[in-house]
């Protein structure tokens, strides 16, 4: 076990960070995230209050979808990534442990009269991903393998009321299920009973977003890096690149049009070292950027890190040096992710 | 004396006259987890005790390891360098890490023998 954000969280199962990992791309494997934040915000306002903290299109949101969006300061920084649902009259947040405390305090601190915040304290979160997540589901949720991508479903498991989203943070098809926490423990046990599925710790949690190309918050963005830094620029809509009118629009704007000056990129080592975070990164002996995350990726089977580098040095196959304990190691600018993501598509 | 001796940072050291064979122990591969990447010393370099002579890194993190005394290095695994999960598999066998000419085999008598460490390790449960 081991803190993260304000919990104990298991590094791993039995079986071991690899075997967890290679289980998940290849079957399905269950994560205990409760730790995460559930918010709800309630009444009409609640569209143009979000908009006004993100640069998301919430109002192109349709009910019963789900979308990936950050909170950002008045420097275009990012203050939480976050998962935001359209429901008939709310809207459903999911955001980071370790911000959530902060993240509600500066929601509350901007919602107009007549939006309640609801901080579901009494809700777990459990996410099945993998490829037979859907055929797991299937078994207790007539239909459920048939919903779209990013999309939020009301459920009843074995009696319970739940919601899911067909979402999660490993590049595979999969679900997040937010269930009653007085029933968390009656829903992991039904769905580990399938002979697909196993337990996974924190460990392949983060090797496999890492492998996705998936930024893990505090690591890889932060409150110094703007969406557009860090390629986050797909989760801006037209509209909203245009009208702006979220926290350091003014920032984000120009970076769109002028391009930034730094990109987060994909780094693949050419030796069997694995570069972590904090390494830095060089051409030439000149430093152009450091690593955020890096590790060993199991499926890929080779390291896999990702970071920032100036925005001239941000092309893909720009040979590089890693500053491994003093050494450089070779290494290339690549494309992410590492693994292809194989999300649902209902054809 | 038993031929093997164990360092609190869970190096095991196994003498074999003149030379010692170094590698970590069972307790340390399972702390690791899955290794994934093996850095060892180069053949001739005199290594020093407490200092670090090898890196060994799983997927959650990497580990120095240090040689547990005075001696230069005469061999390496380079089955590690390949496969690099033998540390995990055999750690105080085929996982082996580097072997040692033998200098001052004082130093081993400040290492800890089996049952003294088998008693640390049970007290980190």
């Amino acid at each position: 076990m081991v803190p993260f954000g304000g919990y104990a969280m298991p590094v791993q199962y039995q079986t071991g960070i690899l075997s967890e990992h290679l289980h998940t791309r290849r079957s399905a494997g269950l994560f205990d995230v409760s730790h995460m934040g559930q918010v709800r915000l309630i009444g009409d306002g609640a569209i143009a209050a979000v908009e006004r903290l993100v640069p998301g299109d919430i109002q192109a949101l349709k009910p019963g979808r789900v979308r990936y969006t950050m909170l950002t300061n008045d420097q275009g920084g990012i203050i939480d990534d976050l998962m935001v649902a359209r429901r008939e009259k709310e809207l459903a947040l999911v955001v980071n442990a370790g911000t959530k405390d902060n993240d509600i305090a500066h929601i509350a601190a901007h919602l107009p009269a007549g939006v309640e915040l609801i901080y579901e304290q009494q809700r777990a979160l459990l996410a099945l991903q993998g490829p037979l997540a859907a055929a797991v589901l299937e078994r207790h949720i007539p239909g459920i393998a048939k919903v779209a991508f990013m999309t939020e479903t009301a459920a009843k498991l074995a009696g319970i009321e739940i919601t899911l989203t067909r979402s999660g943070y490993t590049g595979e098809d999969g679900f997040e299920l937010s269930v009653p926490a007085s029933r968390a423990d009656e829903v992991a046990r039904l769905l580990l009973a399938a002979s697909e599925v196993l337990p996974i710790g924190l460990g392949a949690r983060d090797s496999l977003r890492l492998e996705a190309g998936l930024c893990l918050y505090g690591h890889d963005i932060d409150e110094t890096t703007t969406p557009i830094e860090a390629g986050l620029i797909w989760t801006i809509s037209k509209r909203r690149r245009a009208e702006g009118g979220f926290p350091g629009d003014a920032v984000i704007q120009k970076q769109i049009a002028q391009g930034p000056g730094r990109h987060r990129v994909g780094i693949q080592p050419e030796g069997r070292a694995p570069a972590r975070e904090g390494v830095e990164i060089q051409i030439g002996g000149q430093t152009i950027g450091k690593i955020t995350s890096g590790g060993f990726g199991p499926s890929a089977d080779r390291p896999v890190a990702m970071g920032y580098v100036d925005a001239a040095k941000a092309i893909t196959g720009t040979a590089i040096d890693l500053i491994v304990r003093g050494k450089p190691m070779p290494a290339r600018i690549v494309a992410m992710p590492f693994v292809p993501h194989s999300y649902f598509k209902n054809i | 004396m038993a031929n093997i001796r164990f360092t609190n940072d869970h190096e095991w050291i196994r003498v074999e006259g003149d030379t010692a064979v170094i590698g970590i122990t069972d307790y340390a591969q399972q702390q690791l987890g899955d290794v994934v990447f093996v850095e060892l010393p180069e053949v001739g370099r005199a290594l020093e005790r407490g200092k670090d002579a090898a890196v060994v890194e799983s997927v959650k993190a990497a580990s120095e390891v240090y040689a547990p005394i005075d001696g230069q290095v005469i061999e390496i695994n380079t089955l590690l360098l390949d496969q690099p999960a033998t540390v995990n598999s055999d750690p105080q066998g085929a996982g082996w890490f580097f072997k040692v000419k033998l200098g001052d085999t004082a130093q081993l008598e400040a290492l800890l023998d089996e049952t003294a460490y088998n008693n640390m390790i049970q007290e980190l449960g």
